[in-house]
C-alpha cells in the first residue's frame, strides 16, 4: 500500500494543479496578513474560506483523480496487489497532498508573520487539523460518488451536488425547519443535524475553539451548552474522525465489489 | 492450469457468460475469438480477478482465484486500451511497475528490440497510440512468468513491432508458457496461435485447432470459418 501511496502523492505532485491550489492558499495567506495586519482576524476570514473551499477542492480532485487514473488502476489491479491497497492508498494520496497543499501554502505565510511568536498557534493548529479532516472526509466521499458511477460526466455531476448540499442547502434546510419547528425543543435536533455536516461541524468546533460566542450561531450555542468547550471540541473531532472511517470503509466495500 | 467451472457474469441485465466452461493446459498459444460483444475481454478479467463473476469458479493451478490476488505474481496481462498516467515518463512508469512486482526482469532488451529508448525520459501523455502499446508490450513481457495474457496486442503496432512481438510470442512458447491471446486480425491469429476458443453468446462454442475449426466448418481459410461461425450469431 505504501507503495501506491508513493506513487499517486507523486504523481499529484507533478500535477500543474497542486501547485495551483498551493499557490492559491499561500496567495491568500499573505493578502489576508496584510489586509488585516492581525493574525485574530485573518484565522477567522480564513476559517471561512477553508471550511466553504477545501470540501469542494478535496470533491473536485477524488473525482478528477479517479477517472483519470482508470486505466492505471486496470494496470495496477492486474498486478499481484490486493485490490483494498490500490484503492486505500490512492485515497490517502490524494487527501495528503492536497493536505500538503493546505499546510504549506498556509504554514509558510504565517510562519512568516511570526506564527510561532504568537498565541494564535493553536487555533492556527487547529485550523489546519479541521482542513485536514475536510480533505479527507471529501475526497472519500467523492471516491464513493465516483466508485459507483461509470459515467464521468455524472460522476462529476453527482460530487458537485454533494458539495453544494452539505455547504449550502443543508443549511437552509436546516434553517427552514427550525424555523417551522420553532414551538417544539429542537436542541437534540439541532445537535443530530449538525453531526450529520461535517461542515457545519467543523465551522462549530472551530468557533468553540476561537471562542467567539457572537459567531456561534443557534448551533454552536446548543453544542457549547451541551457539551461545554472542551468536551464539545473532542466530541466534534471525535465524529469528523468517524466521517473519515465510514465513507474511507465504504471505499473497500465498493472496490472489491467492482468490476473493472 | 487454468480450469473454469460454470462461469456466470451478468451486467445488469445483459448476460455476458453463460455457465461457461473452459480448461486451458500448460503450454502453448490460445487464441479467444467471437464476435464483439461476446465476452473475451470478460472472461479474460475474470481471469486476472478485475470482474467478479456472479457464480461459478476458476482455478489456477488447481487452486481457486476468486477473492485471491498472491497467483497474479505469474500472470503477464497487456490490457486492450494502453492508457497509462499522463504526467509519468516511460522509464519512470517502467521502474514503478518493476518496483511493485518486485520480481527480475529484462526490460532492457525489449526497449532496444522496440526502438523505445529516444521516448524513455518523455511523459506518457505525449506519447502516440503506438507507441504507448509498445510501451504496454514492454510492461507484460519483462517478466518471465508462465502465463502472458495479451488483449488485442496488435493495436496500432507498426509492422516491425508486429514482426517483434510475433517473434516474442514464438519465443514464449518455445519456453513452455502458456498465452492467451484475443484479436481481430485473423491472419496474425492463424500464424502463431495452437489453438483457438471461439466464444459466442457467452459460451465457448469451439475449442480446437485451426485444422479442425476449418474442417468443421467447410471453410478454406480461418477469417472465413469465423465468419461463418459469426453469421450463425446474426441468424
Amino acid at each position: 500500500m505504501l507503495k501506491i501511496l508513493k506513487y499517486s502523492i507523486q504523481d499529484l505532485l507533478r500535477s500543474r494543479w497542486s501547485y495551483v491550489y498551493f499557490i492559491f492558499y499561500l496567495l491568500l495567506g499573505f493578502v489576508l496578513l496584510f489586509l488585516n495586519n492581525n493574525m485574530d482576524k485573518a484565522i477567522i476570514t480564513l476559517m471561512n474560506i477553508i471550511i466553504v473551499l477545501t470540501p469542494l477542492i478535496g470533491t473536485i480532485f477524488g473525482v478528477m483523480y479517479y477517472y483519470n487514473s482508470r486505466e492505471f488502476t486496470e494496470l495496477l489491479l492486474a498486478q499481484p496487489i490486493k485490490r483494498n491497497k490500490i484503492f486505500i492508498g490512492q485515497y490517502i494520496g490524494i487527501s495528503l497532498s492536497l493536505t500538503l497543499s493546505l499546510v504549506l501554502g498556509l504554514g509558510i505565510p504565517f510562519v512568516a508573520y511570526g506564527l510561532f511568536k504568537s498565541a494564535i498557534i493553536f487555533d492556527f493548529v487547529l485550523l489546519l487539523i479541521v482542513g485536514a479532516f475536510l480533505n479527507f472526509i471529501f475526497v472519500a466521499l467523492s471516491y464513493n460518488i465516483s466508485l459507483s458511477t461509470e459515467n464521468k460526466i455524472k460522476g462529476f455531476g453527482y460530487a458537485i451536488l454533494m458539495w453544494l448540499f452539505m455547504a449550502v442547502i443543508y443549511d437552509g434546510l436546516f434553517l427552514i425547519s427550525l424555523v417551522m419547528f420553532n414551538e417544539y425543543p429542537l436542541e437534540k435536533f439541532a445537535l443530530a443535524a449538525t453531526m450529520f455536516n461535517p461542515i457545519d461541524l467543523s465551522r462549530i468546533l472551530i468557533l468553540l475553539k476561537l471562542d467567539i460566542s457572537a459567531l456561534l450561531g443557534y448551533t454552536g450555542a446548543v453544542f457549547k451548552d451541551f457539551f461545554g468547550t472542551s468536551l464539545g471540541l473532542l466530541s466534534s473531532l471525535g465524529v469528523l474522525f468517524v466521517w473519515v472511517i465510514l465513507p474511507a470503509l465504504n471505499i473497500v466495500r465498493k472496490a472489491n465489489k467492482k468490476d473493472f | 492450469m487454468i480450469k473454469i467451472e460454470k462461469l456466470n457474469k451478468k451486467f445488469g441485465k445483459l448476460i455476458v457468460l453463460n455457465q461457461l466452461d473452459l480448461e486451458i493446459s500448460s503450454g502453448g498459444v490460445f487464441a479467444i475469438l467471437g464476435p464483439n460483444g461476446s465476452g473475451k475481454t470478460t472472461l479474460i478479467k475474470s481471469i486476472l480477478g478485475m470482474v467478479i463473476p456472479n457464480s461459478g469458479n476458476i482455478y489456477y493451478n488447481g487452486e481457486s482465484i476468486l477473492k485471491k490476488w498472491k497467483y497474479r505474481k505469474n500472470v503477464n496481462y497487456l490490457p486492450q486500451i494502453a492508457n497509462f498516467p499522463a504526467n509519468l515518463s516511460v522509464k519512470e512508469l517502467i521502474s514503478m511497475v518493476k518496483n511493485l512486482r518486485n520480481e527480475p526482469s529484462n526490460e532492457h532488451h525489449l526497449i532496444e528490440l522496440f526502438g523505445l529508448t529516444p521516448f524513455l525520459k518523455q511523459k506518457l501523455g505525449n506519447l502516440s497510440g503506438g507507441t504507448k502499446q509498445k510501451v504496454n508490450i514492454v510492461l507484460t513481457f519483462m517478466f518471465d512468468n508462465e502465463l502472458i495474457i495479451l488483449d488485442e496486442p496488435t493495436t496500432g503496432l507498426d509492422p516491425i513491432a508486429l514482426i517483434n512481438l510475433k517473434s516474442l510470442i514464438n519465443q514464449a512458447r518455445k519456453e513452455g508458457k502458456t498465452i492467451l491471446i484475443t484479436s481481430h486480425i485473423m491472419s496474425f491469429v492463424e500464424e502463431i496461435s495452437d489453438e483457438i476458443v471461439f466464444l459466442l453468446d457467452g459460451k465457448i462454442y469451439f475449442k480446437g485447432s485451426i485444422n479442425e475449426l476449418k474442417t468443421q466448418t467447410n471453410s478454406s481459410s480461418l477469417e472465413i470459418a469465423i465468419a461463418n461461425l459469426i453469421k450463425k450469431q446474426y441468424a
